[in-house]
Protein backbone atom coordinates (compact mmCIF):
# COMPACT_ATOMS: atom_id res chain seq x y z
CA UNK A 1 0.00 0.00 0.00
CA UNK A 2 1.28 3.48 -0.85
CA UNK A 3 2.23 5.70 2.10
CA UNK A 4 -0.18 8.51 2.95
CA UNK A 5 1.31 11.78 1.67
CA UNK A 6 2.28 14.36 4.30
CA UNK A 7 0.01 17.32 3.61
CA UNK A 8 -0.42 20.59 5.58
CA UNK A 9 -3.49 20.52 7.81
CA UNK A 10 -5.33 23.61 6.64
CA UNK A 11 -8.76 23.05 8.09
CA UNK A 12 -8.64 20.53 10.86
CA UNK A 13 -6.49 22.39 13.36
CA UNK A 14 -7.38 24.53 16.35
CA UNK A 15 -8.45 27.49 14.22
CA UNK A 16 -11.70 25.88 13.15
CA UNK A 17 -14.39 27.54 15.21
CA UNK A 18 -11.93 30.21 16.41
CA UNK A 19 -13.44 33.68 16.72
CA UNK A 20 -11.79 37.08 17.16
CA UNK A 21 -13.36 40.33 18.32
CA UNK A 22 -11.46 43.60 17.90
CA UNK A 23 -12.65 46.81 19.51
CA UNK A 24 -11.30 49.86 17.67
CA UNK A 25 -11.55 52.92 19.92
CA UNK A 26 -8.96 55.27 18.40
CA UNK A 27 -9.14 57.62 15.43
CA UNK A 28 -5.44 58.35 14.93
CA UNK A 29 -3.85 57.01 11.77
CA UNK A 30 -1.25 54.96 13.65
CA UNK A 31 -3.86 53.45 15.95
CA UNK A 32 -6.20 52.52 13.10
CA UNK A 33 -3.78 50.07 11.53
CA UNK A 34 -3.16 47.46 14.26
CA UNK A 35 -6.83 46.42 14.29
CA UNK A 36 -7.08 46.36 10.50
CA UNK A 37 -3.91 44.36 10.01
CA UNK A 38 -4.81 41.82 12.68
CA UNK A 39 -8.36 41.49 11.35
CA UNK A 40 -7.05 40.92 7.84
CA UNK A 41 -4.55 38.33 9.08
CA UNK A 42 -7.21 36.53 11.11
CA UNK A 43 -9.56 36.34 8.10
CA UNK A 44 -6.76 34.90 6.00
CA UNK A 45 -6.43 32.14 8.61
CA UNK A 46 -10.13 31.30 8.42
CA UNK A 47 -10.95 32.92 11.77
CA UNK A 48 -14.41 34.47 12.19
CA UNK A 49 -13.63 38.15 12.80
CA UNK A 50 -15.74 40.99 14.20
CA UNK A 51 -14.67 44.63 14.52
CA UNK A 52 -16.53 47.03 16.79
CA UNK A 53 -15.90 50.73 16.24
CA UNK A 54 -16.45 52.96 19.24
CA UNK A 55 -15.68 56.53 20.34
CA UNK A 56 -12.80 57.92 18.28
CA UNK A 57 -12.67 54.64 16.38
CA UNK A 58 -15.80 55.95 14.64
CA UNK A 59 -13.53 58.16 12.56
CA UNK A 60 -12.32 54.98 10.85
CA UNK A 61 -15.79 54.19 9.47
CA UNK A 62 -17.27 57.69 9.16
CA UNK A 63 -17.28 58.52 5.42
CA UNK A 64 -16.39 62.13 6.25
CA UNK A 65 -13.26 61.34 8.27
CA UNK A 66 -11.99 57.91 7.20
CA UNK A 67 -9.91 59.24 4.30
CA UNK A 68 -8.19 61.78 6.47
CA UNK A 69 -6.97 60.18 9.70
CA UNK A 70 -3.96 61.92 11.14
CA UNK A 71 -0.79 61.08 12.97
CA UNK A 72 0.78 63.30 15.61
CA UNK A 73 3.70 62.31 17.81
CA UNK A 74 2.62 64.70 20.53
CA UNK A 75 2.84 62.68 23.74
CA UNK A 76 4.64 59.83 21.98
CA UNK A 77 8.20 59.84 23.29
CA UNK A 78 9.10 56.82 21.14
CA UNK A 79 8.93 58.93 17.97
CA UNK A 80 12.11 59.21 15.94
CA UNK A 81 12.68 60.31 12.35
CA UNK A 82 12.36 57.34 9.92
CA UNK A 83 15.36 55.04 10.29
CA UNK A 84 17.05 57.31 12.86
CA UNK A 85 16.73 55.22 15.99
CA UNK A 86 17.79 56.95 19.18
CA UNK A 87 17.26 60.43 17.71
CA UNK A 88 14.56 62.16 19.74
CA UNK A 89 12.01 64.52 18.22
CA UNK A 90 11.35 67.51 20.49
CA UNK A 91 7.82 67.22 21.87
CA UNK A 92 7.29 70.97 21.58
CA UNK A 93 7.79 70.75 17.84
CA UNK A 94 4.88 68.33 17.49
CA UNK A 95 2.48 71.08 18.46
CA UNK A 96 3.71 73.55 15.85
CA UNK A 97 1.34 74.46 13.00
CA UNK A 98 1.77 72.14 10.01
CA UNK A 99 3.61 69.46 11.98
CA UNK A 100 0.66 67.01 12.13
CA UNK A 101 0.14 67.36 8.38
CA UNK A 102 3.79 66.63 7.79
CA UNK A 103 4.04 63.60 10.09
CA UNK A 104 0.77 62.25 8.66
CA UNK A 105 2.11 62.54 5.13
CA UNK A 106 5.33 60.79 6.12
CA UNK A 107 3.53 57.92 7.82
CA UNK A 108 1.10 57.50 4.90
CA UNK A 109 4.04 57.26 2.54
CA UNK A 110 5.77 54.63 4.63
CA UNK A 111 2.57 52.58 4.78
CA UNK A 112 1.99 52.92 1.03
CA UNK A 113 5.59 51.89 0.33
CA UNK A 114 4.78 48.54 1.93
CA UNK A 115 1.75 48.22 -0.39
CA UNK A 116 -0.53 48.34 2.64
CA UNK A 117 -3.84 49.95 1.67
CA UNK A 118 -5.27 53.17 3.10
CA UNK A 119 -7.98 52.83 5.74
CA UNK A 120 -11.09 52.95 3.47
CA UNK A 121 -9.69 50.36 1.06
CA UNK A 122 -8.53 48.20 3.95
CA UNK A 123 -12.07 48.17 5.36
CA UNK A 124 -13.41 47.18 1.94
CA UNK A 125 -10.93 44.29 1.78
CA UNK A 126 -11.83 43.13 5.29
CA UNK A 127 -15.52 43.23 4.40
CA UNK A 128 -14.94 41.34 1.14
CA UNK A 129 -12.87 38.77 3.03
CA UNK A 130 -15.87 37.99 5.22
CA UNK A 131 -15.06 40.26 8.19
CA UNK A 132 -17.93 41.80 10.15
CA UNK A 133 -17.94 45.55 10.85
CA UNK A 134 -20.12 46.92 13.65
CA UNK A 135 -20.69 50.47 14.88
CA UNK A 136 -21.26 51.40 18.52
CA UNK A 137 -24.78 52.63 19.32
CA UNK A 138 -23.72 55.05 22.07
CA UNK A 139 -21.01 56.65 19.92
CA UNK A 140 -23.47 57.05 17.04
CA UNK A 141 -25.97 58.72 19.37
CA UNK A 142 -23.32 61.00 20.88
CA UNK A 143 -22.03 62.07 17.47
CA UNK A 144 -25.50 62.14 15.90
CA UNK A 145 -24.43 59.75 13.14
CA UNK A 146 -26.61 57.28 11.24
CA UNK A 147 -25.97 54.23 9.07
CA UNK A 148 -25.88 56.37 5.92
CA UNK A 149 -22.92 58.30 7.39
CA UNK A 150 -20.88 55.12 7.72
CA UNK A 151 -18.86 53.13 5.20
CA UNK A 152 -20.90 50.57 3.27
CA UNK A 153 -19.50 47.40 4.85
CA UNK A 154 -20.84 48.29 8.32
CA UNK A 155 -23.56 45.75 9.10
CA UNK A 156 -25.28 47.73 11.79
CA UNK A 157 -25.20 50.14 14.70
CA UNK A 158 -25.46 47.92 17.74
CA UNK A 159 -25.27 48.18 21.51
CA UNK A 160 -22.35 46.97 23.56
CA UNK A 161 -24.45 44.08 24.85
CA UNK A 162 -25.41 43.07 21.28
CA UNK A 163 -21.70 42.95 20.50
CA UNK A 164 -21.05 40.78 23.56
CA UNK A 165 -23.72 38.35 22.37
CA UNK A 166 -22.32 38.28 18.83
CA UNK A 167 -18.82 37.54 20.03
CA UNK A 168 -19.67 34.81 22.51
CA UNK A 169 -16.56 32.66 22.97
CA UNK A 170 -14.33 35.00 20.95
CA UNK A 171 -10.83 36.13 21.78
CA UNK A 172 -10.91 39.88 22.29
CA UNK A 173 -8.59 42.75 21.51
CA UNK A 174 -9.13 46.34 22.67
CA UNK A 175 -7.24 48.91 20.65
CA UNK B 1 12.61 18.60 6.44
CA UNK B 2 11.27 15.24 5.33
CA UNK B 3 10.34 13.39 2.18
CA UNK B 4 6.86 12.33 1.20
CA UNK B 5 5.40 10.55 -1.81
CA UNK B 6 3.05 12.66 -3.90
CA UNK B 7 1.78 11.57 -7.31
CA UNK B 8 4.27 8.70 -7.22
CA UNK B 9 7.19 11.10 -6.74
CA UNK B 10 9.50 11.62 -3.80
CA UNK B 11 8.97 15.22 -2.73
CA UNK B 12 10.87 17.11 -0.02
CA UNK B 13 8.61 19.06 2.31
CA UNK B 14 9.14 21.23 5.39
CA UNK B 15 7.68 20.62 8.85
CA UNK B 16 4.30 22.01 7.73
CA UNK B 17 4.18 19.97 4.54
CA UNK B 18 5.06 22.77 2.07
CA UNK B 19 7.43 21.92 -0.77
CA UNK B 20 10.98 23.01 0.02
CA UNK B 21 12.10 23.22 -3.59
CA UNK B 22 9.76 25.17 -5.92
CA UNK B 23 11.65 23.92 -8.98
CA UNK B 24 10.35 20.34 -8.66
CA UNK B 25 6.82 21.62 -9.27
CA UNK B 26 4.92 21.09 -12.49
CA UNK B 27 1.23 21.45 -13.28
CA UNK B 28 0.57 17.75 -12.81
CA UNK B 29 2.01 17.95 -9.30
CA UNK B 30 0.01 21.15 -8.69
CA UNK B 31 -3.23 19.37 -9.55
CA UNK B 32 -2.34 16.56 -7.13
CA UNK B 33 -1.39 19.00 -4.33
CA UNK B 34 -4.77 20.69 -4.81
CA UNK B 35 -6.60 17.35 -4.74
CA UNK B 36 -4.85 16.43 -1.49
CA UNK B 37 -6.25 19.55 0.21
CA UNK B 38 -9.71 19.04 -1.27
CA UNK B 39 -9.60 21.47 -4.18
CA UNK B 40 -10.38 20.54 -7.76
CA UNK B 41 -8.58 23.05 -9.95
CA UNK B 42 -10.70 24.94 -12.49
CA UNK B 43 -9.45 27.57 -14.93
CA UNK B 44 -9.80 30.48 -12.43
CA UNK B 45 -7.71 28.45 -9.93
CA UNK B 46 -5.06 27.86 -12.57
CA UNK B 47 -4.91 31.57 -13.40
CA UNK B 48 -4.03 32.30 -9.76
CA UNK B 49 -1.54 29.44 -9.49
CA UNK B 50 0.22 30.48 -12.70
CA UNK B 51 0.36 34.09 -11.51
CA UNK B 52 1.95 32.94 -8.23
CA UNK B 53 4.56 30.90 -10.10
CA UNK B 54 5.44 33.75 -12.46
CA UNK B 55 5.49 36.34 -9.69
CA UNK B 56 7.71 34.15 -7.51
CA UNK B 57 10.16 33.71 -10.39
CA UNK B 58 10.49 37.50 -10.64
CA UNK B 59 10.14 38.64 -7.01
CA UNK B 60 11.83 35.72 -5.29
CA UNK B 61 9.08 35.53 -2.70
CA UNK B 62 5.49 34.36 -2.62
CA UNK B 63 2.87 37.02 -3.32
CA UNK B 64 0.62 37.93 -0.41
CA UNK B 65 -3.13 37.71 -0.85
CA UNK B 66 -3.30 41.46 -1.35
CA UNK B 67 -0.68 41.29 -4.08
CA UNK B 68 -2.60 38.50 -5.84
CA UNK B 69 -5.73 40.63 -5.56
CA UNK B 70 -4.16 43.82 -6.92
CA UNK B 71 -1.96 42.23 -9.59
CA UNK B 72 -4.53 39.82 -11.06
CA UNK B 73 -7.58 42.00 -10.43
CA UNK B 74 -9.36 39.02 -8.85
CA UNK B 75 -11.90 40.22 -6.27
CA UNK B 76 -10.95 39.29 -2.70
CA UNK B 77 -14.26 37.49 -2.27
CA UNK B 78 -13.46 35.23 -5.22
CA UNK B 79 -10.02 34.37 -3.80
CA UNK B 80 -11.74 33.21 -0.62
CA UNK B 81 -14.21 31.15 -2.71
CA UNK B 82 -11.53 29.52 -4.84
CA UNK B 83 -9.27 28.67 -1.90
CA UNK B 84 -11.59 28.62 1.11
CA UNK B 85 -10.50 29.10 4.72
CA UNK B 86 -6.85 30.00 4.39
CA UNK B 87 -6.54 31.28 0.81
CA UNK B 88 -2.97 32.61 0.88
CA UNK B 89 -1.53 29.42 2.36
CA UNK B 90 -3.63 27.09 0.20
CA UNK B 91 -2.79 28.78 -3.09
CA UNK B 92 0.91 28.91 -2.30
CA UNK B 93 0.87 25.23 -1.33
CA UNK B 94 -0.81 24.28 -4.60
CA UNK B 95 1.74 26.40 -6.50
CA UNK B 96 4.56 24.55 -4.75
CA UNK B 97 5.82 27.75 -3.10
CA UNK B 98 6.60 28.74 0.50
CA UNK B 99 3.74 30.43 2.34
CA UNK B 100 3.87 34.24 2.00
CA UNK B 101 5.96 36.17 4.51
CA UNK B 102 4.23 39.55 4.34
CA UNK B 103 1.59 40.65 6.87
CA UNK B 104 -0.83 42.17 4.36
Amino acid sequence: MAETPFVPSFDDDASSGRKLAIICSKGNLDMAYPGLILANAALGEGIETHLFFTFWGFDMINKKTMHDLKFSYLGNTAMHPPGMFGVAMPQGLAGMPGMTAMTTKMMKKQIADLDVPEVPEFLEIIHASGGHLWACRMSADMMKLHEEDLVDGVEGIISASDFMELTDGAQLLFI
Amino acid sequence: MSTTTIAGRQIEVNEEGFLTDPTVWDEQLGAELARLIGIELTEPHWAIVRFLREDYAVQGETATLRRVHTQTGTPMKELFTLFPGKPAKKMSYVAGLPKPKGCV
